[in-house]
């Protein structure tokens, strides 16, 4: 067999995730609507003080991405377990992991991407420094990956269970509480004159583990699920 | 050369649970009330903080056995996981309350403790918002579990899911160290001499003991109900005096 690290899956599974994401476009746009909703309630609750806005910056953009992320979780992995190409994912020679890995990255393209795009664009309006927009960004494609990854988990742990949309939030959100400091402590570091290195190494560091353990944990988990 | 794996099975546990409860339940009342005893009446008034600092009588031991406790149920949960061993699974679901128990109770007694102390009832400490996660950690547990009606899954999910969560742990216990937050570092270490009056730790000591002893006989009272609920079928439970008709 020419493809033993399943490189050639990985792709495979990938490409297929966002085409059928593509057919549907209204389904894939709706985190990202939500994000952008959600980010703008918050000046007409707060009032439009610049001054209170610009604090505030980060952590509402950090914590609007938190949410807009795990409100998709449930198309990680819901569609497949229910026509059954989950089974067949589960049962092909290709590592499970790798698979994981394919339909992460995916539901990052298709969830986190889009975010990281968009974030310095509705900083704007909330008067952020374009210094700040720049690692408001760099954090966010750093962090992204991680909700996805983590968010994994949780997908997997709740397949085809009842009230499973809210049981993801319970699951997922307090892991995702490392993310949400060191992100949105990146930009406040860099509002405040300081090196926003240091956040972003240790998400970085969070990046890696998470990616190296998430996919196992992830994998664990299905095959729990299909039992 | 001791058989190991003898409790492993319900049947052989579920009696030896029975005749340790009332041993881990009586030490338990005895040491309260001997720590509660120390640590109201005999240790001395704290010289910066007043009578106040008696809560730590509580709140330490709670905070310990809150860590403790996601410890040994993710053990539980990795054995369970590692061996298939149904008991071990259903051990780790017994401890989970308990432990979110001592969680509620140790941010409880802190905020008591915080208000004239901090002048506030919670900061948003890197201590403070750990062990808030860890309650959060305890409750995903047991509404995983609640959620999946097919007991076996349930156990191997709730147990990756306490895997999952064992990072928190030792992101609580170094929190005080690795931030300089407004939580106090730890006055009792095993390395050092404790930089407190010996009847105080004794006090706490007795009193982390209590708990310890209470979480265990609670926990096996659990895993009894857990035991009879999940083998209500299986024969062996017509020999047992308890459940007799």
């Amino acid at each position: 067999m020419s493809d033993i690290f399943g490189l050639a899956a990985l792709s495979g599974v990938i490409r297929r995730d966002v085409r059928l994401a593509m057919r549907r476009k209204t389904d894939a746009l709706t985190p990202v609507i939500f994000f952008v909703i959600v980010v703008s309630l918050f000046p007409l609750g707060i009032g439009p003080e610049r001054d209170t806005l610009r604090q505030i910056a980060p952590g509402i953009l950090w914590v609007a991405a938190l949410l807009a992320s795990m409100l998709s979780l449930n198309r990680l992995f819901e569609q497949d377990y229910a026509d059954g190409t989950l089974e067949q994912l589960v049962l092909s020679p290709a590592p499970l992991g790798m698979l994981v890995i394919g339909k992460v990255g995916a539901h990052w393209l298709l969830s986190g991407a889009p975010l990281v795009l968009l974030a310095p664009l509705l900083a704007l309006q909330f008067d952020l420094p374009a210094s700040s927009l720049s690692v408001l960004a760099i954090s966010l494609a750093i962090g992204t990956p991680v909700l996805s990854l983590i968010g994994a988990i949780g997908a997997s742990l709740t397949l085809g269970l009842r009230g499973g949309g809210v049981l993801v939030a319970l699951l997922v959100l307090p892991l995702y509480v490392p993310v949400l400091i060191f992100g949105a402590g990146s930009v406040d570091a860099v509002a405040a004159g300081l090196d926003a290195v240091s956040h972003l190494s240790l998400l970085a560091a969070v990046l890696v583990l998470a990616g190296f353990f998430a996919p196992l944990a992830t994998t664990v988990a299905l095959r729990i699920a299909l039992e | 050369m001791i058989n190991w794996f003898k409790y492993a099975s319900p049947r052989a546990f579920f009696p030896l649970a029975g005749r340790m409860i009332p041993w881990f339940g009586a030490g338990a009342v005895l040491l309260a009330i001997a720590g509660l005893y120390v640590g109201f009446f005999v240790a001395p008034t704290d010289a910066q903080q007043g009578e106040g600092y008696r809560i730590i009588f509580v709140h330490v031991p709670a905070s310990w056995m809150s860590m403790f406790i996601y410890l040994v149920m993710a053990f539980w949960a990795a054995v369970g996981l590692a061996f298939n061993s149904r008991l071990s699974a259903m051990m780790a679901s017994a401890l989970a309350p308990t432990g979110a128990m001592f969680t509620f109770l140790s941010l409880w007694t802190g905020a008591l403790w915080g208000k004239p102390m901090w002048g506030t009832w919670w900061v948003w400490d890197a201590r403070l918002t750990s062990e808030l996660i860890l309650l959060f950690l305890y409750m995903g547990f047991m509404a995983l579990q609640s959620a999946i009606d097919e007991p076996r899954r349930a156990d191997k999910a709730g147990a990756v899911l306490a895997l999952v969560g064992v990072v928190n742990i030792p992101i609580i216990y170094f929190s005080v160290q690795w931030w300089n937050t407004l939580h106090q570092g730890a006055s009792v270490s095993l390395t050092r001499a404790p930089s407190m009056a010996t009847l105080m730790l004794a006090g706490m000591l007795l009193m982390a003991l209590a708990s310890w002893m209470y979480t265990v006989a609670v926990a096996l009272m659990r895993v009894r109900c857990i035991v009879l609920e999940r083998e209500r079928h299986a024969s062996w439970l017509e020999e047992v005096s308890e459940v007799k008709r």
